[in-house]
């Protein structure tokens, strides 16, 4: 059986580089990409949309619908790993926790459990248990950078690489350094699992609520020049300002759901402890 | 776009693959995926898809090989095949 599936990769992959031969040259500019639609995109950007870089004003207002139907897939992809996988019912499962100034361990077994706010005691993981004050301290110290950091790329992707995707991912990413480093439940309490689904959700009402309020003042669904109407821009303008609209939607849903799947894994479905 | 340096990524990019479907430690399949992503980035970097490269680098090469630490971490550390 593996070497059918072996002898199958090999031949496809073989089918597959015999294709490429038919490709144009990487840069030619006679290829069929090059020559139909790319000159207008590269010339025209800038007086229509008022965005010098190219790559988002496509994405965001030339290929909008790719975009808002991507945006939709990550969100459904975070809603089948929380069908697939979160169990509300909670294991009976010893609990461990450490007296914070001694150091001692304590199991507590079966029901009882010590109040989380308690300042004596603090939960620890029954299957992990770092405890380690440079990780900490430098996690904490590096979180709010990585944050800004995520903010910047959103806001600036006008003008340079990055936009929605990558700034959520790296916003998400923060939350999850604080997960890593500290515990899952430390995460949890900055980033509650209501307001994540409702984080979620709301990104992709915002990309698809600002294209249907073009739809609502006369153009056509994600035509930000709609937009125009009832702000004070021109056309170009409204263009540039609806692309920031829709980025901070993706933003937002790519930065809730890449959270949410991965507390979902970490502690398998169940937010309570895990890596 | 320097032809040494395209050739010695993919080259990498190659063996990064093949390691990570061969190997019996899933720990270290998904940090082979890691590189992989990684070195993915650096092409299109080089490619001057600079976009793509920063995405890449993000989702490929940070967020997935957590998602698959997590996962390795909630199952086995070894492949039963």
């Amino acid at each position: 059986m593996k070497r059918i599936g072996l002898l199958i990769v090999c031949l496809s992959g073989a089918l597959l580089l015999y294709a490429t031969q038919d490709f144009p040259r990487w840069g030619n500019p006679e290829s069929p990409a090059s020559t139909h639609v790319s000159p207008h995109y590269i010339l025209k950007t800038m007086e229509e949309t008022d965005v010098p870089n190219a790559v988002t004003s496509i994405l965001a207002d030339y290929r909008g619908y790719d975009t808002m139907f991507e945006t939709t897939v990550i969100f459904a992809a975070g809603m089948s790993c929380f069908i697939l996988l979160r169990v509300f019912k909670r294991k009976d499962e010893d609990r461990y926790y450490r007296h914070i100034s001694t150091g001692i361990t304590l199991r507590v077994k079966g029901e009882k459990a010590i109040p989380d706010r308690s300042n004596e005691f603090e939960r620890i993981d029954t299957m992990w248990t770092p405890y380690d004050l440079i990780i900490k301290t430098v996690s904490r110290f590096l979180v709010p950078f990585i944050q800004i950091f995520a903010l910047y790329v959103l806001a600036h992707g006008h003008e340079s690489p990055g936009g929605g995707f990558q700034g959520g991912v790296i916003f998400g990413a923060s939350f999850i350094v604080l997960a890593i480093a500290f515990d899952l439940r430390t995460a949890l309490r900055r980033f509650k699992e209501t307001i994540n689904g409702l984080l979620s959700a709301l990104g992709v009402f915002i990309y698809a609520g600002i294209g249907a309020l073009c739809l609502l003042l006369g153009g056509n669904f994600l035509d930000y020049k709609g937009l125009a109407v009832i702000f004070p821009f021109d056309q170009a303008e409204a263009r540039a300002y609806g692309i920031l609209g829709v980025e901070i939607g993706v933003f937002i849903a790519v930065m809730a759901v890449m959270v949410s799947i991965y507390v979902t894994i970490a502690s398998e479905g169940r937010h309570d402890e895990g890596l | 776009m320097i032809p040494q340096l395209d050739i010695f990524i993919l080259t990498l990019v190659i063996v990064c693959a093949i390691a990570a479907v061969s190997v019996k430690d899933l720990l270290g399949c998904a940090i082979l995926f890691g590189a992989y992503s990684f070195m993915m980035c650096l092409l299109w970097a080089i490619m001057g898809s600079v976009d793509v490269a920063f995405t890449e680098a993000s989702v490929g090469a940070g967020v997935s090989t957590v998602f698959f630490v997590a996962a390795v971490f909630r199952t086995t550390r070894r492949t039963k095949d």
